[in-house]
């Protein structure tokens, strides 16, 4: 049973990092499968848009998350000030988790009050606030292995509610150990999507999505598979694939069973 | 936006299991804040809004992955004042995939993992099999809770925004009913004590050493609590009932300014008030009683205060509940939407507790008692780390 009520808006710009895959430019024609995937340790540029002191006190969550959120307002051309933000991720920040839990089962449980603020789910959307200066709305929403296809579908219900571009900006940073063990991500990634209400010069695509009964697609190369379904903001991989290669496609991204979101993509050509 | 009923709403804190525990605390301006003595903390000088009887409350066997603290709590307040059945009855109405879940957390089942931490390998440093991470520590794990709990299988998901969480799953749960993708939403919050608050606010030197004194000229800062808040939202039918609460509207900013202390004059404040006022197509002399954030620490009260009188002079009479609830940070934008909807019901306006002088320094008017005012239309705000901010605008039907 398709649930008719497709929600609309055109992508003006992508940001994408993750192992292997440097940004977008880089990674478009790896997912169009014009260019060899070589997997390669991915390397997290320096948030440059924070303060020096809070550039120092930021982890590997936010940096991956301001990273992707800046190349998609870049290319997108677009007044990072004049656009809400949706930021979706399945952990927070895991080195400073694993932190605070080894300090609180100490003798000693005195914490840092720096790694303490910096514990908050939504700590890349604070730090992108003061990167920014956007003072408009800014969400953190989690669904676990869902999580991408839940910053999806709230990004898109806001396009659709209040007639503004939204950035999406879905991210993950592995865990250390103990908690690797329980929460495995191969590495951190980070996918984000400017999107408008209305077709604009910079415009790369249109895409339309609905909840639908389907099998997720999956990736043709083994190693982008791997990453897809090991990390929760991959999930978003078939969509960048799909708009790597142009031209028109449907996508079914897995999101909670026994739904899935399905993409309808048109190029802006 | 188009308004919202809460057609059934429950809420469970330090104040007692229900609404009408809730509401004989609040007519009787009692607070259900003590001394620090949870788990193993009993090195801090401060206070707690504990929920009773948490750990008391067993999850069915099917749902037994899911045991922590959060999710404890969670299903002690699904039981209270008949809201599984109204969220059952809902279910019948509009069917399994058209009811959502939208539920606010700041850390979710934190507390299994820091309990598990202590339980690590002495060789391996290894967690112990027995903790799940899926079903407890993850941020989404209260609302999977929910939803497998009502085994539905519409959309989902936790809004994790520190303070303001649980405000803003109104906001997601309007444009999702408004987008048509579903009829019906569980929203609310639910947050749970654990030591990383307790000690997180105390090494940012934020917690009080006696129960928290909202907008009082010697404020010390905090008291952290706990609480389930729910509330069912639907489309209003055409004959509500005239004391029915309805959501009119939902306003949200960001500071822009720094983590962990709000903008000092209250920019971002100000703009979620006046956007909450914008989509629920009202003026500021149109609101009768604000539930102000209110934790009580010097800079959030002031900043706040200069929020509101920007917006509302002198005028508008407001309080902070955390006096007597504790700040329960996640679950708070919930519990005191809640809380607003018993004084549009009961028609009266909340004071705030333990403040005994007003801050002079700050323009507002602070109600320090009960009123007997009915209120017609009420604003609450969540403010939280990271600069973000969420106000809603709740009214009667009539």
């Amino acid at each position: 049973m398709t649930i008719k009520h497709a929600l609309e808006a055109w992508i003006d710009g992508i940001g994408l990092l993750g192992p292997g895959l440097d940004n977008w430019p880089a990674a478009q024609p790896v997912l169009a499968a014009t260019t060899a995937y070589v997997a390669q340790p991915l390397v997290v540029p320096a948030p440059l848009a924070l303060p020096p002191a809070e550039r120092r006190r930021v982890g590997q969550s936010v940096k991956i998350a301001l990273a992707v959120a800046q190349e998609a307002v870049t290319a997108a051309q677009a007044d990072a000030k004049q656009l809400a933000a949706v930021f979706a991720s399945s952990g927070a920040d895991g080195d400073n988790c694993d932190a605070i839990c080894k300090v609180l089962a100490s003798d000693d449980r005195h914490i840092s009050p720096t790694r303490f603020h910096n514990s908050v789910h939504n700590a890349p959307a604070g730090y992108w606030g003061i990167a920014s200066g956007a003072m408009t709305p800014a969400t953190v929403v989690c669904a676990y292995d869902a999580s991408f296809g839940a910053g999806l579908l709230e990004a898109m219900t806001q396009v659709g509610a209040v007639a503004a571009g939204v950035l999406l900006v879905a991210y993950e940073a592995p865990y250390p150990e103990p908690l690797q063990a329980k929460r495995p991500h191969p590495s951190a990634f980070g996918l984000a999507l400017a999107l408008m209400p209305q077709r604009g010069p910079r415009s790369l695509a249109r895409i339309r999505i609905e909840l639908v009964d389907a099998v997720a697609d999956t990736m043709a190369n083994a190693e982008l598979e791997a990453l897809r379904q090991q990390i929760p903001c991959a999930r978003g991989l078939p969509l960048a694939q799909a708009l790597a290669g142009g031209g028109a496609a449907r996508v079914v991204l897995e999101y909670l069973a026994p739904l899935s979101l399905a993409v309808e993509i048109e190029a802006c050509n | 936006m188009s308004p919202l009923h809460l057609s059934h709403f429950t809420a469970s804190s330090c104040l007692g299991h229900g609404l009408d525990a809730m509401q004989t605390m609040l007519l009787q301006q009692k607070s259900g804040l003590r001394p620090c003595h949870f788990e193993t903390v009993n090195d801090l000088a401060t206070y707690i809004g504990e929920t009773p009887n948490v750990d008391a409350a067993a999850l069915p066997a099917t749902l037994a992955a899911h045991n922590c603290r959060n999710n404890r709590l969670a299903w002690l307040g699904l039981q209270q004042d008949g809201f599984s059945a109204a969220v059952e009855a809902a279910i019948a109405r509009h069917g399994r995939r058209r009811v959502g879940v939208f539920l606010g957390t700041s850390t979710a089942g934190i507390l299994q993992t820091e309990l598990a931490y202590r339980r690590r390998d002495p060789v391996s440093g290894a967690l112990p099999d027995d903790f799940i991470y899926a079903t407890t520590h993850n941020t989404y794990s209260v609302a999977g809770f929910v939803r497998e709990y009502f085994q539905l299988e519409g959309p989902a998901m936790v809004v994790s925004t520190a303070c303001s969480s649980s405000a803003k799953v109104f906001g997601s749960a309007a444009r999702m009913i408004e987008a048509g993708l579903i009829d019906a939403a569980v929203v609310g919050g639910v947050d749970s004590l654990c030591l990383t608050t307790l000690y997180g606010f105390n090494s940012l030197e934020l917690l009080a050493p006696e129960p928290c004194r909202p907008f009082d000229v010697e404020r010390q800062g905090l008291s952290i609590g706990e609480a389930a808040a729910f509330v069912l939202l639907e489309r209003p039918a055409e004959d509500l009932a005239a004391d029915a609460v309805l959501l009119l509207g939902v306003g949200e900013s960001s500071d822009a300014h720094h983590m962990s202390s709000p903008h000092p004059d209250g920019l971002g404040a100000r703009m979620a008030m006046a956007a909450a006022l914008q989509s629920a197509g009202l003026q500021a002399s149109d609101i009768d009683y604000i539930n102000l954030h209110g934790t009580a620490t010097p800079g959030n009260d002031a900043a706040e205060g200069k929020a509101v009188a920007a917006l509302f002079g002198d005028r508008t009479p407001g309080s902070s509940t955390k006096g007597a609830t504790g700040h329960t940070l996640g679950a708070a934008g919930g519990l005191e939407a809640i809380i607003c909807a018993i004084a549009l019901q009961r028609g009266f306006l909340p004071g705030g507790c333990n403040t005994r002088q007003l801050d002079p320094a700050i323009p507002i008017r602070y109600l320090t008692a009960n009123a007997d005012i009915a209120p017609r239309r009420v604003l609450s705000n969540s403010f939280g780390f990271g600069g973000t901010n969420c106000s809603l605008v709740l009214g009667r039907a009539s």
